[in-house]
This record gives C-alpha cells, structure tokens and sequence, in this order.
C-alpha cells in the first residue's frame, strides 16, 4: 500500500518511518493515515489552540480529556463538551446527527459524569428540506430514548450549509469532584476491556472521511457512516455509572472516531504504558472481518475500560446486568509499545506515543482576504417604510422565526431538572447534587465572522457571556466547536486563524476560560465553502437567588433599555432579508464596556428587581422587544421617538431589555454603575405601539413569528 | 405511602418517578428490578415509569410486558393494589391487558413534547382524590406514540363505565381536535380499570410535581394517592 492511499502526507511519511527505523507495513500505513488525519490529530489547528486561555476560578478540569470540568458548586463537576458530526449529516442526516448525540454523550460517561442536558447547533440550507428533516428527527431520537433531555440549541439557515449542514452537539454532565474518571491513569500490568456493542464494518474511517472535502456522489461514503443505538447506550451509561460507582475504573475512554485504535493508544500515550490488543478476542459482529477494519471501525456504544484483574468479576456482573458484552482484547505494559496481535502473530508495533501525539504539525499559509472590499460595500436594502411591517416580516425569516416546529420534537423535561427550556435566550437546569442552577448559552454568528472573524468572534464571546450574565449567571467555561472550510486554502486558513484570535483576546478579557472543544475543517462542497462558523457553548453558575427568565413582562412594568444603544446593520437580519446580501463591518470588541454592562445585569438578577429581561441580538431592539411581547402575551407602549434603522433593527451593541415594576425602577437604576439606563416604555394593551403608532397587534406578532 | 417503581432496560423516568412520589414527608419509594419476580413486601403503590423499555423495538411496551415482574404486578393489581403507568408505562399496561386499548404513533408522525391542557374526568380514583371534577390541569407529554385508540366496542364500553380519567382540552376545557395533541379517541389522555386501581396516562405527572419545574399540577397525584391510603377515599 501507498502512503498516499492511506492518506499521509510525504513529510508525515518519513517522519513514521524514521520513528520506526523501518518500513511501515500495509495495517500500520492505515492506521497512521487515519490517527494522523485532522479529525484525530489537530494537526492544522494545535498552534492555534494553545493561544486560548484555559485558567478560572471555577475550572476544575481543562482540556487534553474527553471533556472540561466547572465547579458546580458542593464537590459536583460539571462536565462539557461541543462536538460536531458535520459530514456523516450530509450523508446519512437521521443516523449522522443521532450518532452525533450519541457521541458526545459517550464523552461525558468517560470522565464519569451521568450526562443531564443536551443542546443542538444546527445550520441548514433551507427549512424545507430532508436533510432538516433527518437531522431534526436523528437529534430527537437519540436524545429522546437515552433519556437525556435536549434543552436548548440554535438553529441558522444559509445558503452555504446547503450541501454541507453543520451538526454541532452538546453534551453536559455532572459528576463528584472525587469521582472523576480520567483516560491518563492507566498502568502496567492492567486488562484492557471493550464494554458494549459488537464491532461492525459501519462507520470504517470516519475520521478520514471527516478531514476531506465532501465529494460530489456522497453515496461513496456511505461506508463511513455509523449507526447509532440509543438504547444499547442508556444501558452503557448506567452500567459505567454502576461501575463507576463500584471504583471498578482504573481509566475509561469512549470509542469514537477511529474506534478500538484511537482509544487505547490514547490511553496508552496519555498514561505512559505500553498495550498489547488482541483483535482475535475483539466480538465482532460481522465476519471475516480484515485487521485494518477492526482497528478503524466506528461502531458505536462502546467503551474502553482498563480495569484491575482483582475487580475484573465484577465487570462481568455489571455489564450482564445491563445485557452487554464485556471482553478483554488486550493488556498494559511497561514500555511505550502498541502491538496489535492478529491471527496469533504481531501485526503491528507502534510506538504509542507516536500514535496519539507526534503528528507533524502543518504551518499552513495564511492570506488575509480582500476584508475592505465587503466593509465598504453598500447594500441596497428594499424595507417597507412601515416599521410595524417590517417587523412582522423580519419575524417571519427563518433565522428569527420561532423554532418549536422543531424543539416540541425534542424531549426537554426528562430527568426533572429543567428551569428554562428551549426557546429562550439561555437555557438552564438544576443540578441534582448541589441544588444549584446552572445556565447555558449557544451562539454562533458566521455573517458576522464572515465580515470579519477576529471582531466578529470576539463579540460572540461577548454575546455569550452576556446572554448569562442577564439571566444571573457568571460565566465558568466555554466550549467551542470550530467548522470552518478546507484550511489548505491560505484565504480561510487566515480566517480561522483570526477567528482563534479574537476568541482567545475576548476570552481572555472577560474571565471566560475555554475547557474544551472541537475543530472541524474541510466543511465545502464543490459548489461552496460554508460560512466561518465558530459555534460557542458557554455555561454559568446562577450565583443570583433565582434565574431572571425572559417572556415574564406583567401589565404596567417599566421598560429599560440598559447599555448604550448604537448597534450596526453589518451582517444583521434585517440587512440580509431586506438587502438579500451583507455587507459592513462588525463592531470592535470593547471588553470595559462588556465587563461593565455584565456587573450591572448581574447586580440586577442578583437584587430581583426585574419581572424579565433580554438581551438584543438578531433583529435588534425592536424584536427583542416583541419576542418579550409575544412570549408573556402583552402588549408595550414605547415612549414616541424617532428611531433610526440602525437603533430599531440593528446588532451587536451591548444592550438588554428589562421589564421592572415601578416601585422597583429606583432600585434597579441603582444596579448601573457606569451604565446607562433609559425608560422606554411602559408593559400593558395588546398591541406594541410606539407612542400613538400601532406597529403590530400581538396576534399579529404572533402569527408571523409562530406560524 | 411506599412506591415501587419499575425499572425496566431503557426506563428513562424512573428517577423523575421516585423522586416525585417519595417527595411527600411520610411517603418512600424505592426501585425494583425488572428481573425480580416479586414486589417488595408492604407496597402501596406500584409505577411504570416512561421511557423506551427495550428500546420500544417490537413495540412500545410490549417485551416489558413479558418481563418477570409484571407477573406480580399483574397480582398485585388484581388483589387491588393501586398500579400507575406513565407514558410508556401507560403502553405496558395495556400491551399486558391490565389496561384496554392500544397506544399508535402521533398522527402528526413525530415525538411531540410541551405541556398540555387536560381535563380531569374522574376525581374519586386514588390517584385523583384532590383534583376537582372537570378541573382543567396542565401537565407535560412526552412521545412519539400516544394516540389511544381501542375498537368501537371497546369504546363505548369505556366511556360507558366512565373509565377515561384525562382527556385533552383547550384552556377554557373544551374538547376539541384542535387540542389533541396525538389524535387519540375522543381526546383520551389517560384511563382507568373498572375498579379504579389501576390507571394508565400519557401526560406525565411527575415533570410538574414542583413550581419551579414549570408547574406543580402533577403534584395532586401524590397527594390524593397518600390521602386515600390514609383513609381519605371517597
């Protein structure tokens, strides 16, 4: 076999076979080509990564595991991680999302933690299509039997995820601080234990498939798609949970891309030992099955176990309990070889470490793109001159529009934890253990990133941050998935690169500490490359009495504008569905004014002086506060004024909407040091009127955003 | 008041069971395998919890309802023990025939979950006790396969032995497709026995058994249940 054909560079070649001090053989070729694809090895990112800051007062576990730890208050951990599953999706859409859930939820079961919520980032071409149709039903379906809730997530159509739609899947999980299960303990002398479903020829070179640009016949990679179980998986999680519990772990991994292969000599790399596996003993569910397949299959519900021999008995009761196949395929040992036995014969020896860390890092070239060209255009926007009806057919865009048609198909109550569910700027659940409440924030904004990546991305951590911080929560940790096209073009190399960043600058500023993660490139077609589309997932402790929720306006509220409104079209909703293109560039990141807006939001969810808040982002203040309107079912008098277009429907300032009780207002102007607080209105009516002016009844505003 | 709840592979409420029945000071509950052939000795109360018992392959509830414990929980129900199914343990009871009827898929073809508004039909079963006759409750679903359905005859039966104890209504409690969120019959969201101990519901009672959940409307199972076991029947 060809190195080419296994898909090495020439450099990653040479740099295998001075390692080895000799030819690689055909099996050992495979496995390099897929342990050192991109999928695997971050091999065009890893430069780019380190500049992210991974302290914080509330981190416990950073990234290098399978997911990051918050404190969650009273010794519990919550663990998080962003993944995507991007081309299995535009394959295969109902099994590549469900098998996109069922993933990252294995990520969690491995640091021991029991997964308790689940949240989606889903982009599209068009609503109306059987790739939204699969992916919506492949989410709902995993989720929905495991039994772990979905409650929140976002949803983006554009034209460029036709072709190559984005699956992003979040998992959260909690776990004892001193029950955390790590894949870096093992030692000499330990059995290597698979846990769950037989190995099949499904979902072969995944990862590879992953690190290229989708072809035009995608039916040629159907191969490489997995199915998924769900139910083979609620029983895994509660058979790990059991062992966990029983101390029964010397150190877990999940099986996930490049499965058996990636997973031990993850471990054995990341624990210092050497490893000898078995294929002969490893159950196989199809046959005559080659040693390369073995290696690589991605079939799923799977774990890795290294266990003691003393407590191995007791592995074998658990996992038959729960009706599951537990084999030992291998051993640790002393050294730093991974041997695969095959047949009775070696078949190939590999240093571990060469296997999980020593992929050449790739400096690929970066060109900055014509950026001025796009912040000088001008785009021609063709709005009703009618505010009130222009707002009711911004509503009705698909990336404002209500999303339940697809959240009521997700189960978001399971497990009884859920405060705030989907619909709302953040989610948030309460965490068994400690009481306390945790809340989630998903943001991505990939016409904004387009404009401009370091400012846009940078804003997005702002975003995120302050959707949290409305809602009385302080940032802990951010996870972020990163799907950004083919890094071999210099153009979107300079992109990504710049995107990274503005994150790390913004991250960095505003305490906001990056725990875990996940790269995928190579997301284009032949027809075009998506959107840069840094995908974040922030979580927050509720350090306020109670979360300040959204929607829960009462008659005669006050409404407040906090923050200084001077917002922009570049990029907003309003500009792309009445100018059908973007143009203009996005603010400047301002971390002062960031900090300074947050310490007064939270100051205020910390003394309830709000009815309901929310902050203003797609659509501007105008929709901000309709969607308050429609969501508490009254309507508004906004004090007469003239608005701009940019003040009414533009993006991207710090600002929030509050609605206070009167006898409440001294006390919550008091909450803003530096920050400007107006009066803007008054709650009461059914229609939102601005001054005189109907702008729209609530009947109407709830058809164009409902139906 | 001691519950037992059932744990069956692919139970997924379980938990959210036993922590909604054991909430009450007085009242305990505790899991039981779905391999063991007996109940705990002084059950008072016995739940199948929602989820996807064996991965609803074959069809929901129906390898649960061949499981060993069913055969004492199908003697506990006819000494009249107080049983209770949710969701998919509303699909087991009837799939053993402790219940009539059978639960189809949504006509909408999709799994739908939000609260829902239900009309309480019966108030003097032990599970409704503190519900007012034709009180209007909200209560969440949660499923792909809801839609009750049983034969004409069957229905007549039911709905002349006044065994519908929930159906789907509008806020104002009218019964209306507009608001049957799964096309079951006559908007049934739940049922009960001739006798009244064993009941079966789509809604499930224990994801709004606290305010801050949502909604405590579920909450009213609990109690009645303790109530009647205390003496408090009708």
């Amino acid at each position: 076999m060809n190195y080419k054909d296994a898909g090495l560079r020439e450099s990653e070649y040479i740099s295998l076979k001075e390692t080895l001090g000799r030819e690689p053989n055909d099996l050992e070729l495979r496995i390099m080509g897929v342990m050192w694809s991109e999928h695997c090895s971050y091999k065009s990112t890893r430069p780019l990564l380190k500049k992210l800051p991974k302290e914080g007062k509330y981190v416990v576990l950073g990234p290098g595991e399978n997911a990051g730890i918050i404190d969650g208050g009273a010794g519990v951990g919550i663990a998080f991680k962003v993944e995507s599953h991007n081309h299995p999706s535009a394959v295969a859409p109902y099994q590549g999302a469900a098998t996109g859930v069922g993933g990252i939820i294995r990520d969690i079961i491995a640091l021991g933690a029991r997964p308790v919520a689940s949240l989606d980032g889903l982009f599209f071409g068009s609503i109306n299509s059987a790739v939204h149709d699969g992916v919506v039903k492949g989410v709902g379906g995993y989720g929905n039997c495991i039994g772990v809730p979905t409650i929140g997530g976002k949803t983006y159509y554009d034209p460029t995820y036709e072709g190559n739609p984005l699956v992003n899947a979040m998992n959260i999980g909690t776990v004892k601080v001193d029950k955390i299960v790590s894949s870096q303990t093992a030692k000499s002398g330990q059995a290597v234990v698979i846990l769950g479903s037989k190995t099949g020829r499904d979902g072969i070179a995944g990862a590879a498939f992953a690190s290229t640009e989708l072809k035009d016949n995608t039916k040629e990679s159907r191969p490489s798609i997995q199915i998924g179980d769900p139910f083979v998986e609620k029983l895994l999680t509660e058979a790990c949970l059991e062992m966990r519990d029983a101390g029964l772990f010397v150190s877990m991994q999940d099986m996930g891309a490049a499965g058996i292969l990636s997973s031990s000599s993850e471990v054995a790399a990341k624990s210092g030992v050497g490893m000898t596996i078995d294929f002969d003993k490893v159950p196989l569910r199809a046959e005559g099955m080659e040693p390369w397949e073995i290696a690589l299959s991605e079939s799923q519900e799977r774990m890795l176990l290294i266990v003691e021999d003393a407590k191995m008995p007791e592995v074998f009761r658990i996992a038959e309990k729960w009706g599951l196949d537990a084999t030992e395929i291998g051993r640790t040992e002393e050294g730093d070889h991974y041997r695969i036995y095959w047949k009775g014969k070696i078949a190939a020896d590999v240093p571990a470490t060469t296997i999980g860390s020593d992929c050449p890092v790739i400096p690929w070239p970066a060109e900055r793109p014509d950026l001025e060209s796009r912040w000088n255009k001008h785009v021609k926007i063709d709005a009703p001159e009618d505010a009130g009806k222009a707002l009711l057919e911004l509503l009705s865009d698909s990336n404002l529009h209500c999303k339940e048609d697809i959240y009521v198909q997700y189960d978001s109550m399971v497990q009884t934890n859920t405060i705030v569910g989907p619909g709302s700027p953040v989610c948030a659940f309460r965490v068994t253990e400690s009481g306390r409440i945790c809340a989630v924030s998903m943001e991505a904004d990939p016409w904004g990133c387009e404009l401009d990546p370091e400012r846009a991305t940078a804003n997005l951590v702002a975003r995120s941050c302050r959707v949290l911080s409305v809602a009385g929560a302080v940032p802990a940790g951010l996870t972020n998935c990163l799907n950004f096209p083919s890094p071999e073009k210099p153009q979107h190399f300079w992109v990504l690169s710049h995107s990274v960043e503005g994150m790390a600058a913004a991250c960095k500023e505003l305490d906001c500490p990056v725990v875990s993660g996940n790269v995928s490139l190579y997301n284009e077609t032949s027809v075009t490359a998506i959107l840069p589309t840094p995908l974040l997932g922030v979580v927050g402790m509720v350090e306020a009495p109670a979360i300040l929720k959204s929607g829960c306006w009462n008659e005669g509220d006050l409404i407040f504008l906090a923050g200084i409104n001077t917002p922009t079209l570049a990029a907003s909703v309003y500009q792309r569905h009445f100018g059908h293109d973007f143009a203009g560039r996005p603010l400047p990141f301002d971390a002062q004014k960031e900090k300074a807006f947050n310490s007064g939001a939270l100051a205020v969810a910390q003394a309830q002086t709000a009815d309901s808040a929310r902050p203003v982002i797609g659509g501007g203040l105008i929709t901000a506060i309709a969607k308050e309107a429609i969501d508490a079912g009254i309507g508004a008098v906004l004090d007469a004024k003239d608005y701009t277009v940019e003040e009414f429907f533009g993006e991207g300032a710090t600002v929030a909407v509050y609605a206070v009780p009167a006898d409440k207002a001294a006390a919550f102007r008091a909450c803003w040091d530096n920050v400007p607080v107006e009066q803007i209105g008054t709650v009461g009516g059914d229609c939102l009127k601005l001054g005189d002016t109907v702008l729209a009844t609530i009947a109407e505003l709830n058809k164009a955003f409902r139906s | 008041m001691k519950t037992a709840v059932v744990v069956f592979p692919g139970s997924n409420c379980d938990q959210d069971a036993l922590k909604a029945a054991g909430a009450l000071p007085g009242t305990e509950a505790a899991a039981v395998w779905h391999k063991d052939s007996s109940l705990p000795a002084g059950i008072d109360l016995v739940i199948l919890p929602g989820g996807f018992s064996y991965g609803d392959y074959l069809r929901s509830g129906a390898m649960a309802a061949n499981s060993a414990i069913m055969t004492a929980v199908k003697d506990f129900a006819a000494k009249g023990g107080l049983v209770l199914g949710i969701c998919n343990g509303f699909q087991i009871l009837t799939e053993s025939r402790l219940l009539p009827g059978a639960l189809m898929s949504n006509d909408c073809q999709h799994f739908v979950c939000k609260p829902v508004t239900l009309r309480v039909e019966r108030n003097d079963l032990p599970f409704t006790l503190d519900y007012k006759k034709n009180e209007i409750v909200t209560i969440p679903i949660a499923h792909g396969e809801g839609r009750y359905f049983i034969d004409d005859e069957g229905l007549k039966r039911l709905e002349g032995q006044g065994c519908v104890a929930f159906r789907y209504c509008d806020a104002s409690g009218t019964i209306s497709p507009e608001c049957n969120p799964n096309g079951a019959l006559n908007n049934i969201a739940g049922i009960t026995n001739e006798r009244g101990n064993v009941l079966g519901l789509m809604p499930h009672p224990e994801r709004y058994s606290e305010k801050l959940l949502g909604g405590d409307d579920g909450a009213k199972f609990w109690t009645s249940v303790k109530k009647w076991l205390e003496g408090g029947r009708r």
